[in-house]
């Protein structure tokens, strides 16, 4: 059951920001600045290097929740959620968790959804947090039925 | 660039107008992403799932609507962005991506964002909190070298 998964959390994990994983993220959205990609516009800017996109976070490995297997199918993403304390910087280490923040249901005229909330956490070197990004999964009735089983 | 911070409430970012999305654009999302399910890429494994066909990653449309604060983070950073997912994006579809700034303070502006698609349908939707850099000089002042 998912309400019993509430507050588990996985194991940090150490990503580092790789200047080549940065490119190619912020080419696929469209999204190749400079300031994102080039290394002499990143010394030259007010960040003295290179940052990464807002959503860069999608690409880290924050580990996994003992006991959370989600469905292949049947989900939703129905909210992302990001809070910086600062920009991610290229070539940084960032270290990565998530954790099962809250799972309730509610009916409707899909039948009775999950709305699993799972947040993902990120600190630097000296364990300050830089970012949170919690995400919101909508489970429809066919998996969650099927989870339950 | 400069500007951000001398708009006022009310007033629109340049907006920005896709090109229609292509199998290319979600094939080169997932690969950067690592998100692979083929619910994006893979026509018969769209349709097994129900869908008309392949559907733009959510993230992929996310990550595309951040753009329009790019050219002003010399100003400031994106401090929260949030996100409510509100509709499907196809093959084909031309996705439209707006800004409109909501409040502001001498410490952050507060941004209603969205992007639209072809039939003016919301396909996502939300907030942005642009924090604007502290102590920055002048971009003329700053010499090439100097960091935060």
């Amino acid at each position: 059951m998912l309400k019993e998964m509430i507050g588990r959390k996985s194991e940090k994990t150490k990503n580092v920001i790789e200047r080549g994983a940065v490119k190619k993220f912020a080419e696929a959205i469209g999204d190749a600045s400079p300031l994102f990609t080039d290394e002499e516009a990143g010394k030259q800017s007010v960040y003295g290097r290179n940052i990464a996109p807002p959503t860069f976070p999608v690409t880290f490995d924050s580990g996994s929740i003992p006991g959370l297997n989600l469905p292949p199918k049947g989900l939703i993403h129905g909210e992302q959620n990001y809070v910086y304390t600062r920009p991610l910087f290229v070539g940084e280490e960032v270290h990565c968790w998530v954790e099962v923040k809250e799972y309730y249901e509610r009916t409707g005229s899909f039948g009775k959804m999950g709305f699993l909330i799972l947040t993902r956490y990120g600190e630097d070197g000296e364990q300050q947090l830089l970012f949170t990004e919690e995400r919101i999964v909508i489970i429809n009735e066919a998996a969650r039925k099927e989870m339950e089983k | 660039m400069s500007g951000i911070a001398q708009l006022e409430v009310g007033e629109a970012l340049p907006a920005i107008g896709l090109e229609p999305v292509s199998r290319l654009d979600l094939i080169k999302y997932a690969g950067a992403s690592g998100d692979f399910n083929p619910i994006h890429t893979i026509d018969e494994e769209a349709e097994r799932a129900g869908l008309p066909g392949i559907i733009a990653h959510g993230m992929w449309t996310m990550g595309n609507l951040a753009k329009l604060f790019t050219p002003y983070l010399g100003e400031g950073f994106i401090e929260t962005y949030s996100i409510r997912f509100k509709g499907m994006v196809f093959l084909g579809d031309v996705v439209s991506l707006k800004a409109r700034l909501k409040e502001k303070d001498s410490e952050k502006q507060i941004f209603d964002v969205e992007a639209v698609n072809q039939d003016g349908k919301k396909v996502l939707s939300g907030s942005l909190a642009f924090a604007v850099l502290k102590n920055q000089p002048p971009a003329a002042e700053r010499s090439p070298s100097h960091g935060l």
